[in-house]
């Protein structure tokens, strides 16, 4: 079969294109296709993961409920670098790493679909690392304390309760 | 520049010591992705803040602290011409990312090529160490201590909740991404493959061609790796990629027993045939010698040739790519120069083999 565009060369892609509904084949060679621009998924320069990413973001497309809250959030812009949320959501990249704070309340669904979870438990930092173990450990206690209080083993809560506050005050500053 | 060392040699010195399971895994490579505290990412950052990002992180690893590691060397990319920038790329010590949009870019090799360091790519820092065969383990205690030499010097971009700060949210958290170059040539043939790679990605993991995300698996040769950087420890996301990947192999040993055991003489006939081919062909287009090499492979691990050496072919399918034929034969060649050089090196190299 040749290309559909250029009817020289012989067409090596093939595709479904599918917009608002209405599906269009193509056959087409590669160098119409990089002429076209076409996203053509599993080629290089076309579909990326950015793109998935921007699709997954993309809060109008999603549902179109232009309602305050998808308002409020297209309207987030870090601080730091200058990014806002809309142009994050297309790009599918953090501009810095103060966009993380900016964005944070958009961010646990993301992570859960991409990562299935939302926290780090991986390696520390060793310098600003022995804080953040620390506050982990507490944490942890807290929530033994909480399940302690729950089963009434007020002893144990009790013990639990000093660690915590031991920890927190030998807590390494910033 | 175009003497530049790592350009010159097709096989980087790593690859020509095997590694475990090295008749089916090709290589193992950890990469960690890095940022500094309150600088933009590579994306935004303009030519003064990538140029503060290099000062920070370049004078580190041509330090003291890295000497336990080799010497290093550190090529700036828009030093570079476009040819040695392709053939980084072909032997896998740059990204195709770095290569071709690298304002203020930077790699750092070791000599034995094992190492090599990324500046201001997608992030700012990107960490990767090559092994050969199956040493994902191994490769990561050279990764994370090379990580620590780094975090000694300069302050990551790091969060209690998020872990390490990555510009793409694909890699938060750990930034590692560990993979595994994979030749599975009998789970092809016995249409098991589609198979196995789904049930890969159920479990975390994802399935690319050689040259990474978007690229076509040619040669039969498949990169695995993880999927997930946050909410797994670095020891979990390695030791559930080692596994599944021995798992693969155990798989891809039985479909090559079978395949022997069923259709000895139709396996024999194509393998010599792929051997006849490359030793004679006046013209080879890559994916014809991709698929023809993982045919010799495949005939050197069933003994059904006796030779060439594991290395040889690894070799070959490194100088068979566009940028090295043209950095060993002449720089412009149109493609059709270019399939006729890629033949007269396959039989200049398997001729002598014979």
């Amino acid at each position: 079969m040749l290309c559909q565009e250029c009817g020289v060369k012989p067409a090596t892609l093939h595709f479904t294109k599918i917009v608002n509904g209405e599906k269009t084949e193509f056959h087409i060679c590669e160098s119409c296709a990089r002429e076209k621009g076409e996203l053509i998924p599993g080629t290089a320069g076309g579909f990326s993961i950015h793109s998935l990413l921007s699709g997954l973001l993309d809060l109008e497309g999603a549902g179109k409920e232009k309602n305050a809250a998808a308002q409020t959030v297209q309207g987030l812009r870090c601080e730091n670098c200058g990014m806002t949320y809309s142009q994050f959501s297309k790009l599918g990249r953090f501009g810095c790493s103060s966009c993380y704070k900016y964005f944070d309340s958009t961010l646990d669904p993301l992570f859960r679909r991409v990562h299935g979870s939302t926290a780090h438990v991986g390696k520390l930092p060793k310098r600003a690392g022995a804080q953040i173990m620390c506050k982990r450990k507490i944490d942890e206690l807290k929530q033994e304390l909480q399940q302690s209080i729950a089963e009434e083993e007020f002893e144990t809560a009790a013990e639990l309760r000093d660690q915590i506050r031991k920890l927190e005050k030998e807590m390494p500053q910033e | 520049m175009s003497s530049l060392r790592f350009t010159e040699q097709a096989l980087s010195d790593w690859m020509r010591c095997g590694g475990s399971h090295s008749e089916i895994v090709i290589s193992s490579r950890m990469r960690i992705a890095r940022n500094l505290e309150h600088l933009p990412f590579p994306l935004l950052a303009s030519a003064e803040q990538s140029e503060e990002v290099m000062k920070q992180l370049a004078p580190v690893f041509q330090g003291e602290a890295a000497a336990d590691f080799g010497s290093f060397q550190l090529l700036k990319l828009d030093e570079l011409d476009e040819l040695d920038k392709k053939v980084l790329v072909e032997k896998h010590l740059i990204s195709p990312n770095l290569a071709n949009d690298s304002r203020g870019g930077a790699v750092i090799l070791n000599e034995d090529e094992s190492v090599s360091i990324m500046i201001n790519e997608e992030d700012h820092l990107r960490i990767q160490c090559l092994f050969p065969g199956l040493q994902v383990r191994e490769a990561w205690v050279r990764a994370t201590a090379i990580d620590d030499i780094f975090e000694g010097s300069v302050n990551y971009a790091f969060d209690d909740r998020r872990g390490y700060l990555t510009s793409c949210p694909t890699n938060v958290g750990t930034g590692l991404r560990a993979s595994v170059m994979v030749h599975l040539p009998a789970l092809v043939m016995t249409h098991q493959i589609n198979r196995i790679l789904s049930a890969v990605n159920q479990v975390g993991l994802t399935v690319r061609g050689i040259y990474g995300e978007g690229s076509e698996a040619v040669g039969n040769i498949f990169q695995i790796s993880n999927q997930i950087t946050l909410g797994q420890t670095e020891n979990e996301i390695i030791e559930n990629l080692h596994s599944v990947v021995t798992q693969i192999i155990e798989h891809e040993r039985n479909a090559r027993e079978r395949l022997l055991a069923d259709s000895a003489l139709r396996i024999t006939d194509r393998i010599k045939r792929s051997y006849g081919i490359l030793s004679y062909a006046a013209v080879m287009e890559l994916k014809e010698s991709a698929q023809r090499l993982s045919d010799l492979r495949l005939g050197v691990d069933l003994g059904i040739l006796e030779g060439p050496p594991i290395s040889v072919l690894n070799e070959l399918n490194v100088k068979t790519q566009p940028g090295f034929l043209q950095k060993m034969f002449g720089d412009e060649m149109t493609a059709t120069e270019r399939d006729m050089y890629r033949a007269k090196l396959l039989r200049e190299t398997l001729g002598s083999q014979h």
